[in-house]
This record gives structure tokens, C-alpha cells and sequence, in this order.
């Protein structure tokens, strides 16, 4: 079957919620950041007082894009470190208060092993479940929260199946309990509007390079007034708050990003969409015994993520790579551990069907040709799979 | 991540289907782990003269059942019997460490195939029935 292995002149990039790349626009902003302005923003001379004016430049585009104010945005090196420094700065500081923390069972690494992390150190965590659709409800959040809770994390967007979560309803219940509430908005950014104010939402995490800024760059946003330990000791960058000298070309290039990709949103998101959902219903419609992961509508206007009985997820990449597509999977097969996607398991998805998941997260340089390409191969890489697989619908009538 | 023998095995892979009347069937694994696979052999006078394959299972998973096939093809049972996961690992030039159970999975497919064909013969099989 040679056509597997034809691979198309231009590769179609599908995993934009894994990565994306830098912008144009982006790097050219940075570049003097390097070797010209490359001064140290903690220093006192001139060269130093320019780079500190494009950090605060920067710090200023993040403030705008999420309606908060710049003094209460700090850089991190990532949306991990922002996730860790909100979840175990606010229990660190809020020790004396109470020692419980409420969150999903669909949220990303990074919060959940921060949690995990805490736990071991004697706090207690409540890991909500959610819908067949990856919705958390609020109500359960509001019945999860007791006099000890200290701290309630939800995140805008799942970075598996795109599901958006109610977060200013979960802000308000946990308000009305004297909770702060923080969102790992890292695929949200860009791609739904945040707007803290309106949201209630005290803290949040964010990262570059999910929105066509460079990667090892994320920021913290904490609301004033907002009980949080200091994450990472050393100098008196970020008003003492986070240490280390600041990556200047990165953090510039994170304010241009979400500048952009803010500004850009409301023409975007709506093609996007499109594409989405001319994918999904390509996808469900040509390949029998598949099925949808994720909600119908509220979901981000780039994810597509489906799953294939009788076939394993890491192979469906690797085929679809021959082919030019680079995709994502829930498989456990992809990493080290034989559980497949905590997500999808959340959801209710048998662990056999997990592992026959597919995830497509588009982005502004596909085109409808890519979308073409893709739907005309995925069904003969689904066929040929399943082939070779022994398991098959009699088997599991 | 993966050595050329594993990506050729996975994209081409050889002995792929399932032996109708096949005289020893086995399966191993299963789907909540993300692997089954399942073994026919053709047997003729002790000796393996066809094996085929059909997994369920990510790249490692085929590319190991299908070296293993052909491994044991033309071999006597003794001697099919005593091809490793070791030999099949090597045979693949390599797996990565969180892959090596798809090759145990192999030899165990192979041993549930050939103690088949001695159960459905009255001769002693490994677990003794």
C-alpha cells in the first residue's frame, strides 16, 4: 500500500493545543532583545532602562488582553510554573485558614501533580468528576467547599478535548464561600475571551507558545489582594515576588502574542470552527464506530477529538505521520505509563476506547485543503487498522 | 523513538491476517491495557509451516507480532517454543523501554498458540493441562 507512505510536499501541522509556532510578527519584535537591548532590566544605565521599558511594555499587552491591571500580571517560565506557583503559593499562604483545595478531575498535569504534591504534605484535595461531555458543574463545586477550603481550580479549557468550562459560575460559588478561584487558561488564551473582571476569576496561568508566542514564557495573573507565598526565591525581580533575572526576549515576545492573537480572535475563531466542524462531521460520517470526545458546542473553535473503536492511538499517529499529519492521541502507548488519558477515563470513556483517540487542534495556517486531505486519508489509515485488529464489532456486540 | 526494523514491520507487516481451521490459536493481552494479540498457526508434522497475526496495539505491538511470525515459521514446536522476547527485541534491532512488554506479549502468543495445538492433541502442555 504505497500510498501510506507518500508524504504530501507540505506537512499538515494539526496539534496546534500541543504547540505553535512563533509568529512572524512575534520573532521580529524579540530579535533586538537578543543582541542589541539585550541589558539587564534590574540594572540602572540606559541600555537596562530599555529593556525595562519593553518588559513592562509586555506586562502591560498581557494586563490588556485579560482586562487586569499590569501590577498584577509576573512572568514565569511557562504555564507549569504559573499553574504550581498558584496552587501551592495560595496553600502555603493560606495555611493557617484551611488546608483543602477543590479542583477536576480533567485538569492538566500541572495542577493535578501540584495537588498530588500538596497532598503528601498533609493537605486535602477534592477532585471533582464531570459530565459525559468534560463539563464540571458548579454546583458540585459549591457542595465540594467546606471552612477549610482554601483554594478552587478550574481550568477555562481542557487541552484534550476542548471542552470549556463554566468558570464565572464556579467563580461566584466559590466567592460566595470567601474561596479565590484560579484557571488554567492556558488554551484558552486566545481562543475564548477572558476577562477576569467579568469572570471573577482571582487567579490565572497562561503560556506563550500556545498562542504563537515562544515557548519557556508564561505569566501568573493575581488578582490584588490575593493571599500567595512566594514561589521562587533569589532577587527582587517581579516585585520580589519571583526571582530570577527576567527572560526579556521571551516576555516581549508573549506581550506581542497575545496582543495578536487577542486582537485577531473574533475574525479567527469563526474559521476555525468551520474547519472543526467539518472535520468532526467528515470524520463520524465516513468512519463507522466512532465516536465524538468532548461537548457538542462549548468547545474551543480548534479541537477535533474523536475516538475509533478497535484500533490503538499511537499507531493511528505514526500513519498518519508517513503521511504528512502531526496529530495528538490519549493512548497511554504514547508514554511511559499503560493508563490511557485521565480525561477521557473522567468522561467515561472505557479505557479500550481511549486508546483509540485521535486529537486534531487546527490553527490559522491551515487551510480547507488540509481539512480535504486529512478527511480523504484518515478513513483508509482507520480501514487498514482495523484490519489488523483481532477485536471487532461482533466481538463486542 | 522506534529502529527502521520496527517502523518497516509496522508499516509493512508480514504474516498479517488470521489461518481459518488454524490447527493452534492463541490470545494475549487486553484491550484495557491497549494490546491484544492473537496468534494462528498451520501445523504439519510438528512443524510450523504458516503463522499469522492480528493485534490490536500501537506500533511496537505490530511491528513485534509480525517479527515473531516470522521468526517461528519453518521451525519444529521445541524450537519455535524457544524463541524469546529477547530474539524478537534483537531481531527488531531494538525497543524502547516502555515498549519491551509487546514483545513479551509475543513469545506468551506464541507459547498459548503451540499449547493449543498440544491440548487439542493430548500432548503435555506448559501449564500442565
Amino acid at each position: 500500500m504505497n500510498s501510506m507512505t507518500d508524504r504530501r510536499s507540505r506537512p499538515v501541522y494539526m496539534d496546534h493545543a500541543a504547540t505553535t509556532p512563533v509568529r512572524p510578527e512575534v520573532v521580529e519584535e524579540m530579535l533586538p532583545c537578543f543582541s542589541e537591548r539585550f541589558g539587564n532590566p534590574s540594572s540602572i544605565y540606559a541600555l537596562a532602562r530599555e529593556a525595562r521599558v519593553t518588559l513592562e511594555k509586555a506586562r502591560g499587552q498581557v494586563a490588556t488582553a485579560i482586562g487586569a491591571r499590569p501590577e498584577e500580571i509576573f512572568f514565569t517560565s511557562g504555564g507549569t510554573e504559573a499553574d504550581n506557583w498558584a496552587i501551592k503559593g495560595v496553600a502555603a499562604a493560606n495555611k493557617k485558614k484551611g488546608d483543602h483545595i477543590v479542583t477536576s478531575s480533567i485538569e492538566h498535569h500541572a495542577v493535578l501533580h501540584a495537588c498530588r504534591a500538596l497532598e503528601k504534605q498533609g493537605y486535602r484535595v477534592t477532585y471533582l468528576p464531570v459530565d459525559e461531555f468534560g463539563r464540571v458543574d458548579p454546583a458540585a463545586v459549591e457542595e465540594a467547599i467546606t471552612d477549610k477550603t482554601i483554594l478552587v481550580s478550574v481550568m477555562a479549557a481542557n487541552n484534550e478535548i476542548g471542552t470549556i468550562q463554566p468558570v464565572a459560575a464556579i467563580a461566584k460559588v466559590a466567592h460566595d464561600r470567601g474561596v479565590p478561584l484560579h484557571t488554567d487558561a492556558v488554551q484558552a488564551i486566545g481562543a475564548i475571551p477572558i476577562d477576569v473582571d467579568s469572570m471573577g476569576i482571582d487567579l490565572l496561568a497562561l503560556s506563550a507558545h500556545k498562542f504563537g508566542g515562544p515557548k519557556g514564557t508564561g505569566a501568573l495573573y493575581v488578582r490584588r489582594g490575593t493571599r500567595i507565598g512566594t514561589f521562587m526565591d533569589g532577587g527582587a525581580q517581579e516585585r520580589g515576588r519571583r526571582a530570577g533575572t527576567e527572560n526579556v526576549p521571551g516576555i516581549v515576545g508573549l506581550g506581542r502574542a497575545i496582543e495578536l492573537a487577542t486582537a485577531e480572535m473574533p475574525q479567527k475563531a469563526p474559521r476555525l470552527a468551520a474547519m472543526r466542524d467539518r472535520l468532526i462531521q467528515g470524520l463520524l460520517e465516513t468512519i463507522p464506530d466512532t465516536r465524538l470526545n468532548g461537548h457538542p458546542s462549548e468547545r474551543l473553535a480548534n479541537n477535533v477529538n474523536v475516538a475509533f473503536r478497535y484500533v490503538e492511538g499511537e499507531s493511528i499517529l505514526l500513519m498518519l505521520d508517513a503521511l504528512g499529519i502531526a496529530a495528538s492521541t490519549g493512548s497511554a502507548c504514547t508514554s511511559a505509563s499503560l493508563e490511557p488519558s485521565h480525561v477521557l477515563t473522567a468522561c467515561g470513556l472505557p479505557p479500550e476506547h481511549a486508546h483509540g483517540s485521535l486529537r486534531l487542534t487546527l490553527g490559522p495556517r491551515n487551510t480547507e485543503e488540509d481539512v480535504d486531505y486529512v478527511l480523504s486519508v484518515l478513513p483508509r489509515v482507520i480501514e487498514r487498522l482495523r484490519k489488523m485488529s483481532p477485536l471487532s464489532p461482533e466481538r463486542y456486540a | 523513538m522506534y529502529s527502521e526494523q520496527v517502523m518497516d514491520h509496522f508499516m509493512n507487516p508480514r504474516n498479517m491476517g488470521e489461518i481459518p481451521d488454524a490447527d493452534g490459536a492463541g490470545e494475549v493481552g487486553n484491550p484495557t491495557c491497549g494490546d491484544i494479540m492473537r496468534i494462528t498457526l498451520r501445523i504439519e508434522e510438528n512443524r510450523i509451516v504458516d503463522a499469522k497475526f492480528k493485534t490490536f496495539g500501537c506500533a511496537a505491538a505490530i511491528a513485534s507480532s509480525s517479527m515473531a511470525t516470522e521468526l517461528i515459521r519453518g521451525k519444529t514446536l521445541d524450537e519455535a517454543w524457544a524463541v524469546t522476547n529477547r530474539a524478537v527485541v534483537e531481531a527488531l534491532e531494538g525497543l524502547p523501554p516502555q515498549k519491551l512488554h509487546c514483545s513479551v506479549l509475543a513469545e506468551e502468543g506464541i507459547h498459548k498458540a503451540i499449547d493449543d495445538y498440544r491440548a487439542r492433541h493430548g500432548m503435555p502442555t506448559a501449564n500442565g493441562g
